[in-house]
């Protein structure tokens, strides 16, 4: 088994329309190869489902830049004023979804659940054409699984199976949204034999992993960081 | 606002965590907290982005790029360090593993209401992880000016802006007061050296109960 391809002919196979989770948090964990490649071939009319906006030309920010993206499924866009400006001008739309909500989403998209109940967002704007259960005299509110056509994700260590291990705060929503998807590529920084991973210390099982593309290491530098922090 | 205020604030809001808590910081002020933790309290603080045992900014040149708060700003781990998805993450919050949680905040009401997300019209950054935090963290505490930078008053009878969290505030501490938030209401607990308890009242619009002598920080 040798799930190794070709960067243009992993990203051939997603078409226009498609719904992409895009992992990351503020662009650390953003397969950003992948990301590049897909607007080279310029899919269009995309929803993505990615943590934030990313940054201007930086992370899921490339796809607003490029205009591909038409909805952003996310919790927070406040790094990037150009995903602001595309979403005042109509050109793309914005789901604000709050971020411990958006991850058990998209975890319940991928293991066989509905939804879930949570307190997260009772009596605020999230809660609008929702519906309110209160167990045990607390309130919760139902909120339902969410699934994509692909997983652009980024690990560290792959073998050829596709077992993926990650790294320090890269993590974020990578692994949850490989079972979320139909059809998942990863952006891997070293590819090893099969049986060259430690069974034990495998943080994905490759049974989720469709395709690995090879990023050389001088792609995986980032100079993101926010001056400051973020606002 | 001068840095003072700022420092103050931090410095007051450390006095809060006690050893072995696991503690949230968000952006500003809230960050700054961790540099005035008092000798022998050691917190753990978690980053929402997926992992607890945080410790300061890098040595410059000693950066990693995979490893960011959720200020995304580089910092270095603790020993015992841990990382873990975001639904792990999320878990630990919603499901009240995490003691403290302190956070800026645009308005802040009589019922504990707290409005720190979104300005219609104005700002649309999105609630980030602010709404999980406020709903599952065990104490929320809120580091504010007591005004914005027009002067207006930010501890309101009634948040006029969209809410974050629906009665979670616990705590409110200023450069000018630190105000608890009960079911009965606010409660004055401590008024800053350089003010008199009048200040804090007529930079308030909420109404503020006074049971004890207010304390005195500074």
């Amino acid at each position: 088994m040798n799930k190794e391809r070709d960067l243009v002919q992993a990203i051939a196979d997603i078409a226009s329309g498609s719904t992409i989770m895009v992992g990351g948090f503020m662009t650390v964990g953003t397969p950003e190869i992948l990301v590049d490649e897909l607007v080279r071939q310029g899919q269009e009319n995309l929803t993505i489902v990615c943590n934030d906006a990313g940054v201007p030309g930086g992370g899921v920010g490339k796809l607003v830049r490029s205009k591909q993206l038409s909805i952003l499924i996310t919790s927070h866009i406040g790094l990037n004023p150009e995903m602001g400006k595309a979403m005042n001008s109509g050109e793309a739309q914005v789901q604000l979804v709050p971020q411990g909500t958006l991850a058990e989403r998209i975890r319940c998209g991928g293991t066989g659940l509905g939804g879930f109940l949570t307190p997260t967002g009772v009596g605020t704007l999230v809660e609008e054409g929702k519906e309110r259960k209160t167990l045990d005299g607390k309130d919760y509110l139902l909120e339902l699984s969410l699934k994509g056509d692909v997983a652009l994700i980024k690990a560290h260590r792959a073998d050829r199976a596709g077992n993926l291990i990650f790294r320090m705060s890269a993590r974020n929503f990578n692994p949850l949204m490989a079972p979320a998807c139909q059809y998942v590529v990863a952006q891997v920084s070293e590819i090893v034999e099969i049986g060259e991973l430690d069974p034990d210390e495998i943080m994905l099982p490759g049974i989720f992993v469709d395709a690995l593309v090879l990023a050389p290491a001088d792609d995986q530098t980032r100079t993101n960081e926010t001056e400051g922090g973020a606002p | 606002m001068s840095y003072d205020y700022r420092e103050r604030i931090a410095r007051r809001i450390a006095r809060e965590f006690q050893d072995g808590q696991v503690v949230n910081l968000g952006i500003g002020m809230p960050t700054m907290a961790a540099n005035f933790i008092p000798e022998g309290v050691n917190i753990i603080l978690q980053s929402e982005n997926g992992f607890v045992g945080m410790g300061p900014s890098p040595v410059p040149g000693q950066e990693d790029p995979d490893l960011i708060n959720a200020g995304n700003q580089h910092v270095t781990l603790k020993p015992g360090a841990c990382f873990f998805d975001s639904a792990t993450s999320f878990g630990i919050i919603r499901g009240g593993h995490v003691d403290i949680t302190v956070l800026g905040t645009l308005e802040v009401d009589e019922q504990g209401n707290i409005a720190n997300y979104i300005v219609p019209g104005k700002m649309v950054a999105g609630m980030g992880g602010a709404m999980d935090l406020c709903a599952g963290a065990r104490k929320v505490i809120l580091a504010t000016t007591h005004c914005d930078k027009d002067g207006n008053p930010k501890i309101r009878k009634k948040c006029t802006l969209p809410l974050t969290a629906v009665g979670q505030a616990d705590l409110i501490v200023t450069e000018k007061a630190v105000i608890e938030c009960t079911p009965e209401g606010l409660v004055l607990l401590e008024v800053a050296a350089d003010c008199s308890i009048d200040d804090v009242l007529q930079a308030t619009e909420a109404e503020l109960m006074i049971l004890d002598t207010p304390g005195v920080f500074a």
